[in-house]
């Protein structure tokens, strides 16, 4: 069944990669592949191309739905699609799985070639800057010289962000939702947390699981849950749950008593049935080594000096994991490079899964500002 | 919950071939070409855009309404969406050619924080504002009714402007603050106006500056 608006079917695919890359850590993969989806068309003039890139949990799967499994709809098939704000009739929009990732790309799941076994503890970590590099590398394959525009939301907004800075020429237009220039000593405490609950799982195995044939379901149930927590505001998880009880009434046990207990329980071991425990790992890592003003001594203006693209930044008011004030530090850097800036801040009860709702101050921003860009 | 802000007067597009709000070209023939400019409580964006086109500016608008951001992101203009009264603190000193506060500081609560604001970031400021002094307006005090006209269209009771003021009032606030004034025009009805200025004209627009610092 499409909703009006959907892309409808679509198809994932892969590219393979024979040349070596080598890591921000230093290490070297030698071939890799990165599985992708494309929504609309790459115009004569090669200039409508958009990359969307993913954050935590998600995928290449940014819209529409599989022909084997029409309940999977894309992660952003709110906002993706003929008519949406990102609209496939005249933009061709590319999703990536990104490296490292559990969803087709060569992760710590794959196979090391070197030994024939999945790769587990032994797979290099990852930066935002290595999966820029990646999804540059995705675009010279699909023959898009330069983007009209990268976006992401939350860690997808960090790569967006990272492109300007590492492919200044490549890129038109970055849209940086619900972002942050670095995590804060809290985001990377939440990370920490999250972490030590899957390796610390007797299932865990060093991260070498695969070999054990069991996966650290506990741990990755738990670090769900820490993220959901703080991907939600006070007031939503207080309208949403409140103090409901499963039962109508307490039961003096620890069984699932308040419905919040629910769901989180739900959403962890949802979780955990499809998502690699070592890409969780690597993913989390990625998130707190991001500071592109590190190496300017913190200086984020000078960092995004040569940067040329022009920005529209959206943040959420009740987003307290990357609050607006995050936002408005990178609108001050690029305020003071003279970029092209436009920054909203939406007043939106979700939370910092905000940038995943259908809020129409939201979309309609997104569209108005898509809608200027000119493609051939 | 939709957010929105000080009501604005601005709304006349700026390539609708109809005349802009009169002060537009008052405000472009004082910025020199390519220069920065910072517009607060820039309303749909239709002064920036025209300065932009008329005059090659580069610059930000700050708006709080979330109608007026989306309106400015259509027409094409850098809008950040800020509260004006706390907007300023993240740019630096010295940082832009002009800050234009068109149509607002009758509406602003801090005057003096923002007049100082304005000074700090910009090397020269432009105000708007409708003049209280208006004889329109002084007839309808003396009849014994706050005034409304084209220029204050508001009733006492919905109006956004908290500080209603007169030429004479903002030119002895600039001498009282240091302030230089370097031109002014006033206007009603999208005339310009030389005789008995605070009598007969209705619209004010200031270019100033710090003046001379010691």
């Amino acid at each position: 069944m499409n909703a009006p608006g959907s892309i409808g079917v679509v198809i994932p695919r892969k590219a393979q990669f024979d040349q070596p890359i080598r890591l921000r850590s230093g290490a070297l993969v030698e071939r890799y592949e990165l599985a992708y989806e494309t929504y609309g068309r790459l115009n004569q003039a090669r200039d409508n191309a958009v990359l969307v890139c993913h954050a935590l949990n998600a995928s290449h799967h940014v819209a529409g739905i599989y022909g084997d499994d029409p309940t999977n709809v894309g992660w952003w098939d709110n906002l993706v699609g003929p008519g949406k704000p990102v609209d496939t009739n005249r933009f061709f929009v590319l999703g990536v799985n990104n490296l490292g990732g559990c969803h087709g790309s060569t992760g710590p799941a794959s196979i090391n070639p070197v030994n024939g076994r999945p790769w587990g503890a032994e797979f290099p970590l990852v930066t935002v800057e290595d999966w820029v590099h990646t999804q540059a590398r995705l675009a010279d394959h699909l023959g898009i010289e330069r983007f009209a525009v990268v976006m992401g939301g939350s860690l997808g907004a960090m790569q967006a962000l990272q492109w300007t800075m590492s492919f200044p020429q490549r890129i038109r237009h970055a849209l940086v939702i619900a972002a942050a220039p670095k995590l804060s000593a809290q985001n990377i405490a939440f990370n920490e947390v999250a972490r030590q609950a899957i390796m610390t799982d007797p299932d865990f195995h060093g991260g070498d699981f695969y070999a054990h044939n069991v996966v650290p379901r506990r741990g990755l149930r738990l670090a769900r849950m820490i993220g959901h927590i703080t991907y939600l505001s006070d007031d939503a998880m207080a309208e949403k749950f409140g103090r409901a009880l499963r039962d109508g009434a307490l039961k003096f046990n620890f069984d699932v008593e308040f419905e919040i207990e629910s769901y989180l329980r739900y959403q962890g071991d949802k979780f955990s049935d499809y998502f690699d425990a070592n890409t969780y790992l690597r993913i989390t890592k990625a998130l707190d080594y991001f500071d592109p003003a590190a190496e300017y001594g913190g200086d984020l203006t000078k960092a995004l000096a040569r940067a040329q693209a022009a920005f529209l930044v959206v943040s959420f008011t009740s987003d307290w994991r990357f609050s607006p004030a995050r936002s408005r530090q990178i609108l001050k850097a690029l305020v003071d490079n003279r970029l092209d800036v436009s920054y909203a801040e939406i007043d939106a009860p979700h939370g910092h899964d905000a940038f995943l709702m259908d809020d129409a101050r939201y979309h309609d921003l997104i569209r108005a500002y898509l809608d200027n860009i000119d493609i051939g | 919950m939709t957010r929105t802000g000080t009501p604005m007067l601005r709304s006349t597009p700026a390539n609708s071939g109809l005349p802009g709000r009169p002060e537009f070209d008052a405000i472009a023939a004082w910025i020199e070409p390519g220069a920065q400019v910072l517009d607060l409580g820039c309303g749909d964006g239709s002064l920036l855009r025209y300065l932009i086109e008329v005059r090659r500016a580069m610059g930000y608008g700050i708006e709080i309404d979330d109608g007026n951001v989306l309106a400015s992101v259509r027409h094409r203009v850098n809008v950040l969406q800020s509260d004006l009264e706390s907007g300023l603190a993240g740019f630096e000193t010295a940082s832009f050619d002009y800050v234009i506060l068109s149509q607002t500081l009758q509406a602003v609560r801090h005057t003096e924080q923002i007049i100082g604001e304005m000074l700090r970031v910009g090397r020269q400021a432009i105000v708007t504002f409708p003049n209280f002094g208006y004889w329109g307006h002084r007839l309808q005090v003396l009849a014994g009714r706050m005034p409304v006209s084209p220029t204050l269209p508001y009733k006492w009771y919905d109006t956004p402007n908290v500080h209603l003021f007169t030429l004479r009032d903002f030119e002895s606030f600039c001498a009282d603050h240091g302030i230089r004034i370097l031109e002014r025009i006033v206007m009603d009805q999208g005339r310009v106006v030389s005789v008995l200025p605070n009598l007969l004209g209705s619209l004010a627009v200031y270019r100033f500056d710090r003046g001379p610092q010691p």
